[in-house]
């Protein structure tokens, strides 16, 4: 077992050093951009395959939303070295936000605020949708901060729990939400139900024909929302980007070393810490609302404590604080989960679903054994590994 | 002279915000005022409902409590939420049912001292498969964690947790299992019009003598010694000549052990289980053992009673939220307990820890 480990560490290190030999014009600019254009243009290159292992359109629709919540739990978790058991409550958050004020849920009353795509006549809430992600995220930022005030002076497990426990606390609220004080709020178990489709508009579309008036309306609907989710997964990662590298940042990474020295340098810890909760609420709340949109509706029992726990390994199975290996390792492990393992399942000529968990299970399990610091981990916390990943020396019997 | 010092405001407190002493008195007295008024108001309504319901919350309680010391136990030695214990429970459920159930054939029609001997017999075969289940994933999945930073063991326990569940999903498939009522279900005695169940009486009083033993085992015995020890301070045990694996691979064992046991009274009580049955007890548990003040045994007995009580009011008084609102009632609890209270209700005041 060892041994095997051992050899596999020494074969990735020989790939590691392949890859440090490149010349640094290769590896910093001519690759990212090949890779980005490849992203761009994949619609073009694989919508039509029919090979069950390349990523469908709507895997890849999945897999960017999943980088992103992965993306914004980093943020948490990966930055600032605070457990978030929860997450999955500003997904929620976020989805229920597009369900307010993007269906016909208060349908007797009718306010339209920019809504593109759809009647005006319709009733119900309708505000523009790309407007609404902005407004979801600030939902998800505020309920970060309610959740975040009193329990963020806890530390470690018990601020691990109460998250659990508040990201139990929502969806069961949202379920039962059919009858607050005799009000229906969320429509209880049966959800929320169609939601506006994305879309540019009729004006939009009249001055540019390549926006498309109306996502659901299109023959290849998947791209539109493909192609949005990926500049929704852009536009954060260089807010993830420049957040790492700023000011706020850094105290970030110094809460995370050393808590006490950290508030012994003069950093506010619990501003600084629900800053943290509440930016990376914020990003959770805007693919909750964008994955809603997606999928047209939201209902309770998809926020469950699977979410979360899901959207955590993503962070540590890439690599807590590094934005590329976060955005990877959400993107595997959705991609696995969403088409991955029932492909593997279909030409093994196995139904994978009552195995599934087992295996996700397992390759949870013998990633962490074979390499703890993730897929591609940050440099500082690579070097904590290895400091603390060294034996012990022998004792010398005297 | 001795100086007198702010007293035990460590550098790390006094930056942190805390909420002054007296707001979290206020606190405290307005919470614990709120529960008294609604239990009088029950109380002076149907006193006979408070006192079942009391009495149903000590059942909650005892079945909690065996899953709750297994998380205790083990956080207790390496600060590590094993989120795979509720599984091993799941699994000494599913056992149960396999041994006594479909080998042993008990169904309740047997005459009571076969039936105590079948039952003690599952017992004994569930606790040898659990701990040896929970000591093998100690040895391949934890141990050569031991020294990595704390969330890596933290995601393989919720790795391993999925992987039990897995398995007996594999195994026994996505419905319920069920057993008969091997324990008698006839009422021992009646408050007004609802009954008592001798079942309940007998999960009690059979979690009892467990937690003694192990009360026993941990504060009186050599090996308890080492445990403690090791719980204290990892490096100063291993300078004493304590073997700290084999002591860590004992307190899985012993948390495996208990889990079997309870997993055998857990579902000849219940009548029932399901592979995802671990999840959801096991963070009830979790939640219980933080309550009492995780890493102390008392404490997560404790705090499994106050939430099976806690449990028991919310669904079967008048003017509580009902059975919907379960989850988010017992999370409600930790959240005020945790906030208030941080180190639970026997926790000492750590200020690394909480």
């Amino acid at each position: 077992m060892t041994q095997v480990m051992e050899g596999a560490r020494r074969q990735w290190r020989h790939i590691t050093l392949q890859w440090a030999k490149l010349p640094h014009w290769f590896r910093r600019i001519v690759l990212p951009l090949a890779f980005l254009a490849f992203l761009i243009f994949y619609p073009e290159m694989f919508a039509s395959t029919t090979n069950a292992y390349v990523p469908s359109m709507a895997t890849m629709v999945v897999m960017a939303v999943f980088a992103t919540m992965a993306l914004g739990l980093n943020v948490v978790v990966g930055y600032c070295g605070l457990l978030d058991l929860g997450y999955v409550a500003f997904y929620a958050a976020g989805a229920y936000v597009a369900g307010w004020f993007a269906t016909l849920q208060f349908a007797p009353h009718s306010f339209h605020f920019g809504a593109v795509a759809v009647l005006p006549v319709l009733p119900g809430y309708h505000v523009n949708v790309w407007l609404l992600m902005l407004i979801a995220g600030l939902f998800a930022l505020g309920i970060g901060v309610i959740i975040g005030l009193p329990t963020l002076r806890l530390r470690g497990d018990y601020l691990a729990i109460v998250t659990l426990g508040f990201g139990e606390i929502i969806p069961q609220a949202v379920n039962n939400g059919d009858s607050w004080f005799g009000h229906n709020i969320t429509n209880g178990p049966n959800g929320l139900t169609p939601i506006d489709s994305l879309g540019f508009g009729n004006t939009l579309h009249g001055w540019f024909a390549f926006l498309p008036a109306n996502y659901r309306v299109e023959v290849h609907v998947q791209n539109y929302y493909y192609w949005s989710g990926l500049a929704m997964l852009g536009v954060t990662l260089f807010c993830c980007i420049r957040l790492r590298d700023s000011r706020l940042g850094r105290a970030w990474v110094a809460i995370r070393e050393d808590e006490i020295a950290a508030a012994a340098m003069g950093i506010p810890l619990m501003r600084v810490k629900t800053l943290s909760y509440a930016i990376g609420a914020f990003f959770g709340g805007v693919a909750g609302c964008f994955f809603a949109i997606y999928k047209s509706s939201t209902f309770p029992s998809d926020f469950s404590l699977n979410i979360s726990i899901f959207v955590l390994c993503m962070v540590i199975l890439g690599g807590m604080g590094n934005v590329w290996g976060v955005m990877l390792g959400g993107a595997v492990l959705a991609y696995l989960n969403y088409q991955g393992l029932g492909a593997v399942g279909n030409s093994l000529k196995l139904d994978v679903s009552t195995y599934s968990y087992a295996i996700f299970g397992a390759i949870i399990v013998i990633m962490m054994l074979l390499r703890p610091e993730g897929l591609i981990p940050e440099s500082r916390r690579k070097a904590e590994f290895e400091e603390a990943m060294e034996p012990e020396p022998e004792v010398i019997p005297v | 002279m001795a100086v007198q010092t702010p007293a035990a405001r460590k550098p790390v407190l006094a930056a942190l915000p805390r909420l002054s002493k007296q707001l979290n008195l206020i606190g405290t007295v307005i919470l614990l005022g709120l529960l008294a008024a609604i239990l009088l108001i029950n109380i002076k309504e149907d006193w006979q409902l408070v006192v079942s319901a009391t009495l149903l919350g000590i059942t909650y309680g005892a079945v909690y409590a065996l899953v709750a010391l297994g998380y205790t136990l083990v956080y207790g030695i390496i600060e590590l939420i094993n989120f795979a214990h509720g599984d091993v429970f799941m699994w000494g459920t599913m056992i149960a049912i396999t041994f006594g159930v479909d080998w042993l054939g008990l169904n309740g029609s047997q005459s009571g001292i076969v039936t105590t001997l079948g039952v003690a017999a599952t017992m004994i075969f569930c606790a040898l498969f659990c701990l040896t289940l929970n000591v093998t994933i100690e040895r391949f999945a934890y141990r050569p964690l031991r020294n990595a930073p704390k969330l890596a063991p933290l995601i393989t326990a919720i790795g391993m947790s999925f992987v039990l569940q897995g398995l007996a999903l594999w195994r026994f498939g996505p419905g319920s299992r069920t057993a008969d009522n091997v324990f008698p279900d006839n009422n021992l005695f009646s408050i007004g019009i609802y009954g008592y169940p001798a079942k309940n009486l007998i999960v009690v009083a059979a979690t009892i003598p467990l937690l003694i033993a192990l009360v026993y085992l941990v504060q009186y015995t050599r090996q308890g010694k080492a445990m403690r020890a090791t719980a204290q301070d990892t490096d100063a045990a291993r300078m004493m000549g304590i073997n700290i694996d084999r002591t860590i691979a004992f307190t899985f064992l012993l948390g495996g052990a208990l889990a079997g046991a309870g997993g055998t009274l857990f579902v000849f009580w219940y009548t029932s289980t399901k592979f995802d049955l671990g999840f959801t007890l096991g963070l009830y548990a979790f939640t219980a053992a933080v309550l009492g003040g995780i890493g102390n045994l008392k404490g997560a007995a404790l705090g499994s009673v106050c939430l099976g009580l806690i449990q028991a009011y919310n669904d079967s008084l008048n003017h509580m939220p009902g059975t919907n609102w379960t989850q988010s009632v017992i999370f409600t609890v930790l959240i005020l307990v945790l906030v208030f209270r941080p180190q639970g209700l026997l926790g000492e005041e750590v200020p690394d820890r909480a």
